[in-house]
């Protein structure tokens, strides 16, 4: 996997000291390191969030040791604090950012382009397109890093952290890393300043072009081919044009471009100077585009471009070979050529498809959530019923986004990671008469959900907070954080007490709620969205992903009236409805929660056969 | 050479692990290999697919449509939805066992099975088709189907590789305590899908 590849090429170059805060897709990479951090002697942790991963690493990195920080886009976006100041500061030993794009998006909420932030930033940013190429570029940025002195960003996007593939390594079998490293030595460079900036300005600015310099000489920037019409791309989207123009090369010239930024202009000059038309192919942001038009009128090229910015291609979404086969053809019938490329011939045609039922993500058979989401709908119809007061339901980032998903519908506000108390508490300021409710997962109140319960505190918000403690980083795979007293290397550490902290916040109602009863759930939500002033429940429960309950329900056909109340309430993806039947059953994937059987009118749902 | 496999399934039913296990034997059998996998949102009952490429260079791991030799279909429904990316004379394996979504969001088609085979078996009578999963229950846990599926394809001579790679693969990839199921499963498959044992649609 281009994650693994990742870690192996960091391992190979002699990082000391890897942190990161889970996200998809960069997840595995630091998890990779894990399996080799005792033998070869690497610190690694999960951080409680992206900024104190990075400020790790950059401690480290003062220290004269080689860092590795991942994260997902978005993370960037939490770390952009400390990493701004760092570029004016630099490193001493190392400092290599894996920072995963996800164009699509698949699983993110944004689809930003890090090639650009690396250019806002003034940060080197090198992009892979296959998993051996994440893997040599890994090791090139740690040589740069050390080398110039300055952080350096190997951005990858989902189809290389999530590409599995053979991977030629330098090394098989990872080796010790260096166990010491020079050691922090006091000196006013580390200590950030107005002064201090504007000496260090110019010198950042310098090593830009050093870099654009150094970055035309080397392999990862290479022409292809020699025809007329110019074609630049990085990152697997080169990968995309190979196949496109397969069987046509003798018509266009490729220009792969594998470090972004700063843009190679002495290589992408010698190849714009044999070429009349270029085509530009990128995901995302129109980042070579723009570093190619810009070029051009620089050197007064006579050279048309064709890219996002003139709608030959999609400017959204992730890229294939059949988007860029369309894009080129659109330029070629531009351009009066005669030659076209072809779409292979499927078997079946889209527009020949039956009709297809939707199949959106949902929470899982049995997780602890639904029951969360399911007792807070209950308490808001009671709150509604007795005092015409409505609620606004805002969620955070985690699997209980889900909550948003048909039946359930609980999930009226989401923006980015610890965003749902601090929403919520606007929206107490703008509707008085309406009850605020926020969700947060615990991993993600680490992360950033305390700043917003010190402020519903230190002002006054009326919000309930309701935690969802299921014990585990879900989404990103189950990885664990500071409330379950385990290091990501498996040593034993202080678990923190989420129900304490809100309560040393401030916070004068805060209930810790097991999930296994609907009723103490339904009762406890109540409660706290009639108390005046900030509010808490920490829900406690379990993940069905990590824990197997042995357990499955079963519907008795006998009591069962076939209301189908269970089914549209609930979603459950272990409740199933046989097409043609009005009687649903309870399938394989039931982990035995006991929610479906707590709400059925006709007590018809129990305990069944144990599984295998 | 160049074999391109879709696998597409619903989350939860072991796409991922099923298509890094052909990915390793097919690395064992001396190709390039390049996938590309659902990780991430989708992988909570949502539709999934990964795409494994195999051959003598590497290329983007997304398969252009019409362009897949096998289509491994865990489930009806993703089956269908994937067709596109099948070329015109390219094979079909398929579990006929199929997966309600969670629920009928407004305006989704209702969910017809039985439709989408009678289309399947229609649209491509070579198709090989089983319930999978009751195989891979029988074996001992209906988990197992994606390993199930992966015994047909090689004992139905689906694949660029023999069935003892991909056997070699398996005693690496899956955990001890699950590997004998997993065996029994692939093996199950392999004696189920035996010219004469067969009951269903193959020629």
């Amino acid at each position: 996997m281009g994650n693994e590849a990742i870690a192996l090429g960091a391992i190979e170059a002699g990082v000391q000291v890897v942190t990161g805060y889970p996200g998809t897709p960069s997840t595995e990479a630091l998890e990779t390191v894990v399996r080799y951090a005792d033998r070869c002697g690497i610190y690694t942790e999960w951080s409680s969030n992206e900024k104190v991963a990075l400020e790790t690493a950059v401690g480290a990195a003062y220290s004269g040791a080689k860092a590795l920080v991942t994260m997902k886009q978005v993370g960037l976006n939490v770390a952009s604090d400390p990493l701004m100041s760092l570029t004016y500061i630099g490193v001493k030993g190392a400092l290599v950012l894996l920072v995963a794009d996800d164009p699509g998006p698949h699983s993110s909420q944004t689809e930003q382009d890090t090639r650009v932030f690396g250019h806002f930033a003034n940060i080197p940013v090198l992009d892979p397109a296959n998993p051996q190429e994440a893997y040599e570029l890994t090791k090139l940025a740690f040589e740069l890093s050390h080398e110039f002195e300055v952080p350096v960003i190997l951005r990858t996007t989902t189809r290389v952290s999530h590409s599995c593939g053979d991977v030629e390594l330098a090394v098989t079998e990872p080796v010790p890393v260096e166990a010491s490293c020079e050691g922090f030595t006091k000196d006013r460079r580390w200590t950030i300043f107005p002064r201090l900036t504007a000496e260090r300005h110019p010198w950042l600015e310098n090593v830009q072009v050093q870099f654009s310099e150094r970055f035309s000489g080397l392999p990862y920037n290479s022409i292809l081919g020699s025809g007329k019409i110019g074609i630049i791309a990085s990152g697997v989207s080169a990968l995309y044009v190979k196949e496109a123009v397969k069987g046509f090369e003798g018509l266009f010239t490729l220009f792969r471009v594998g470090t972004v930024h700063p843009f190679p202009e002495q290589a992408a000059l010698s190849f714009l100077k044999g070429i009349e038309k270029l085509i530009v192919v990128e995901e995302l942001d129109p980042y070579l585009e723009e570093q190619a038009l810009q070029l051009i009128g620089k050197a007064h090229l006579p050279v048309d471009v064709y890219g996002k910015k003139n709608g030959f291609f999609p400017v959204s979404g992730e890229y294939n070979v059949d988007i860029v086969i369309d894009g080129v053809n659109k330029v070629l019938a531009k351009l009066g050529e005669p030659s076209r490329l072809s779409h292979a011939s499927p078997a079946v045609l889209r527009e020949e498809l039956p009709p297809l039922p939707v199949r959106a993500p949902t929470l899982c058979a049995g997780c602890m959530h639904r029951t969360v989401f399911y007792a807070f709908k209950q308490a808001a119809k009671q709150l509604k019923k007795d005092s015409q007061v409505e609620t606004i339901f805002s969620g955070d980032i985690g699997c209980y986004t889900l909550g948003n998903a048909f039946p359930l519908n609980m999930v009226e506000t989401c923006l980015c990671m610890g965003a749902g108390m601090s929403i919520a508490g606007g929206l107490s300021r703008t509707n008085p008469e309406v009850k605020q409710v926020a969700f947060i997962g615990d991993s993600t109140f680490f992360h950033s959900g305390i700043p917003a319960v010190v402020n519903a505190v230190y002002n006054g918000a009326d919000v309930t907070l309701a935690v969802l403690d299921n014990r585990t980083t879900a989404m990103t795979g189950h990885q664990p954080h500071p409330g379950i007293g385990v290091t990501v290397l498996g040593n034993p550490s202080k678990a923190i007490d989420i129900a304490g902290v809100i309560r040393s916040c401030g916070v004068d109602f805060v209930r810790t709620v097991e999930t296994v009863s609907l009723e103490g759930c339904i009762e406890a939500a109540k409660e706290a969205m009639e108390f005046k002033g900030p509010s808490a429940i920490v829900f406690k429960g379990k993940c069905v992903g990590i824990t197997k309950s042995g357990i499955k329900l079963t519907i008795d056909p006998e009591s069962c009236t076939g209301c189908g109340f269970c089914v549209k309430q609930l979603g459950c993806p272990a409740i199933f409805l046989p097409p043609g039947e009005d009687k649903p059953v309870i399938q394989d994937s039931c982990s035995g929660c006991g929610l479906c059987a707590q709400i059925c009118p006709s007590g018809a749902i129990s305990e069944g056969r144990v599984k295998r | 050479m160049k074999y391109d496999i879709l696998i597409a399934g619903v989350g939860g039913q072991g796409v991922v692990l099923a298509s890094r296990m052909l990915a390793l034997a097919a690395m064992k059998a001396g190709f390039r290999v390049s996938t590309a996998e659902t990780i991430g949102m989708s992988q909570r009952e949502g539709s999934v697919s990964s795409h494994i490429r195999i051959g003598e260079e590497i290329s983007g791991s997304l398969i252009p449509a019409g362009q897949a030799d096998l289509l491994i279909g865990l489930e009806p429904a993703e089956t269908v939805r994937n067709l596109p990316f099948l070329k015109k004379a390219g094979k079909i394996l398929l579990n006929s066992h199929a997966i309600a979504p969670a629920s009928k969001p407004p305006g989704s088609p209702e969910y017809a099975p039985e439709a989408l085979l009678a289309f399947l078996k229609a649209r491509f009578p070579g198709m090989l088709c089983l319930d999978f999963t009751q195989l891979a229950e029988e074996a001992g846990t209906y988990r197992a189907a994606n390993v199930a599926m992966l015994g047909a394809a090689a004992g139905a001579g689906l694949l660029p590789f023999s069935k003892e790679t991909i056997l070699l693969v398996l005693e690496t990839e899956i955990p001890e305590k699950h590997r004998a199921v997993n065996r029994a499963a692939f093996e199950g498959a392999i004696e189920k899908i035996k010219p004469g044992t067969l009951t269903g649609n193959r020629r």
